[in-house]
């Protein structure tokens, strides 16, 4: 069998990261048994679910439908890169605060989906952010809270600007 | 899940991943978007020994207006579609790029990947079917153009030869007061579509000049109605001819029961999206702004 690794450098939370992986190892393996950033989370494992997505280079990708080799000299942002010097960022308060969480195993990836709508779209409408976290699995919440919190969010990061 | 172990290569140019699938044989597979392969291959159900990675390649991911077609580069982006004022020209397009899957895999997932695929539930082939498309096809020597009901020769099957890769989607622009619409039924966004239906029209005022309507999901292949064509072909549209086209549709439309659901019901899904597209797509035809989403269960 192939056993070549290739030697890849990614940038995650702003840090870089140079290994040498088995080309199969999955974005996702790589960022939780490799760097060991367990925030990102693996719910189905079969491109459903995302609660293991991250930002790539800026958008939302399901990092278990991913390898990791196809992120190389890319710039990857996790649920952990979010807070800034031990304090929340407004988006992960604004979960908190409108209860937008239950168990939390989606949240991280409902998270990262929402940094790419919210860096797109300052005021999302219902249907925006429907739209923005369809790709993302809440066996809990009912999303409900979860439209508000990203609401919430939106409004905050409005006040802050 | 982990894929079985693979060889890695990362191709600098369309030739040079031709010439790799010239040298590694069968067992070596293109990655593009990877949102059907990376899967198939965790499953198991795909194992290549090879993979040839076009991620790296650059310039292969563009939307171009040529004379009176819109030319897509091989690698470009669903999201890239959806957002793309050019791609917009062609409302039907857009529909189809908006509509795929959800944000992440619209992200990474590619019309040339999905349509050298061609999954019967895809989303592209049926839709680029009702239009005038053409697929660019090279290798590392040559290159030649195939109409897309060529390209496409059945389930999960093209007219690609071992070596030879999609170097590019060309799609004429319909004439002016044509529309065309694209309608999907879905239990969720992440899944494939239960039944989709793509209409295009000409219309001369309210008379159907010429339509093309494809149903996806229901045969293996996208099935052309040629029947609900002929309905509404010299035809106003009408609640009438509307009604008679859907019911060609139904007849038309060769399901098979499953987890989706049972083939009458898929029937039933089929008549009531050829509907609504056919609505929509005259609308679109008079000029009307008409917003399409996919309906969800």
């Amino acid at each position: 069998m192939p056993d070549t690794k290739i030697p890849i450098t990614i940038k995650v939370n702003g840090k870089s990261y140079a290994r040498s992986i088995e080309p199969r190892m999955l974005l996702m393996e790589f960022i939780r048994e490799e760097l060991d950033l367990t925030g990102t989370h693996i719910g189905c494992d079969t491109s459903y679910c995302g609660a293991c997505t991250v930002l790539l280079n800026g958008a939302a990708v399901k990092s278990c439908t991913m390898f990791a080799v196809q992120a190389d000299a890319g710039e990857i942002l996790t649920v952990e890169g979010l807070e800034a010097g031990g304090q929340l960022s407004s988006l992960q308060k604004a979960f908190g605060d409108n209860y937008g969480l239950q168990c939390g195993y989606c949240t991280p990836g409902i998270l990262m989906s929402t940094c790419q709508l919210l860096a797109e779209n300052k005021s999302p409408t219902d249907g925006d952010i429907r739209k923005a976290i369809a790709g993302n699995t809440c066996r809990c919440t009912g999303y409900q809270n979860i439209y508000k919190a990203i609401h919430a969010a939106a409004e905050s990061a409005k006040g802050a600007s | 899940m982990y894929p079985r172990a693979f060889h890695y290569h990362r191709a600098a140019s369309l030739q040079e991943a031709s010439t790799l699938l010239g040298q590694l044989g069968d067992e070596a597979k293109l990655l593009a978007g990877g949102q059907s392969l990376i899967p198939l291959m965790k499953l198991r159900f795909a194992s290549p020994a090879h993979l040839v990675d076009l991620n790296f390649i650059a310039g292969l991911s563009s939307i171009k207006e040529e004379g009176s077609s819109l030319h897509f580069g091989p690698m470009t982006r669903h999201a890239e579609i959806e957002h793309s004022a050019l791609a917009a020209k062609i409302p039907i397009v857009h529909d189809c790029a908006a509509g795929i899957a959800d944000v992440q895999i619209r992200n990474r997932g590619t019309i040339g990947g999905s349509l050298a695929e061609a999954d019967p539930s895809g989303d592209w082939a049926n839709v680029l079917l009702a239009l005038n498309t053409q697929v660019r096809i090279a290798n590392a020597k040559s290159t030649r153009t195939l109409p897309l009901n060529e390209f496409i020769k059945d389930a999960y099957t093209n007219a690609l030869a071992h070596d030879e890769l999609i170097s590019g989607v060309t799609v004429q622009i319909p004439a002016k007061n044509s529309g065309g619409a694209y309608f999907a039924f879905k239990r969720s966004a992440p899944v494939y579509p239960t039944a989709s239906a793509a209409v295009q029209l000409a219309m001369e005022g309210n008379t159907c000049r010429e339509a093309a309507i494809y149903l996806g999901c229901v045969g293996l292949v996208s099935v052309r109605a040629k029947e609900a064509e002929a309905a509404l072909r010299g035809q106003p549209v009408n609640e009438k001819t509307i009604a008679a086209a859907a019911e060609a549709a139904r007849a038309a439309a060769d399901p098979q029961t499953d987890m989706r659901g049972s083939a009458d019901y898929k029937r039933a899904i089929i008549a009531a999206l050829v509907k609504r597209a056919i609505a929509a797509a005259a609308g679109r035809a008079r000029g009307e702004r008409v917003e399409v989403s996919h309906i969800y269960a």
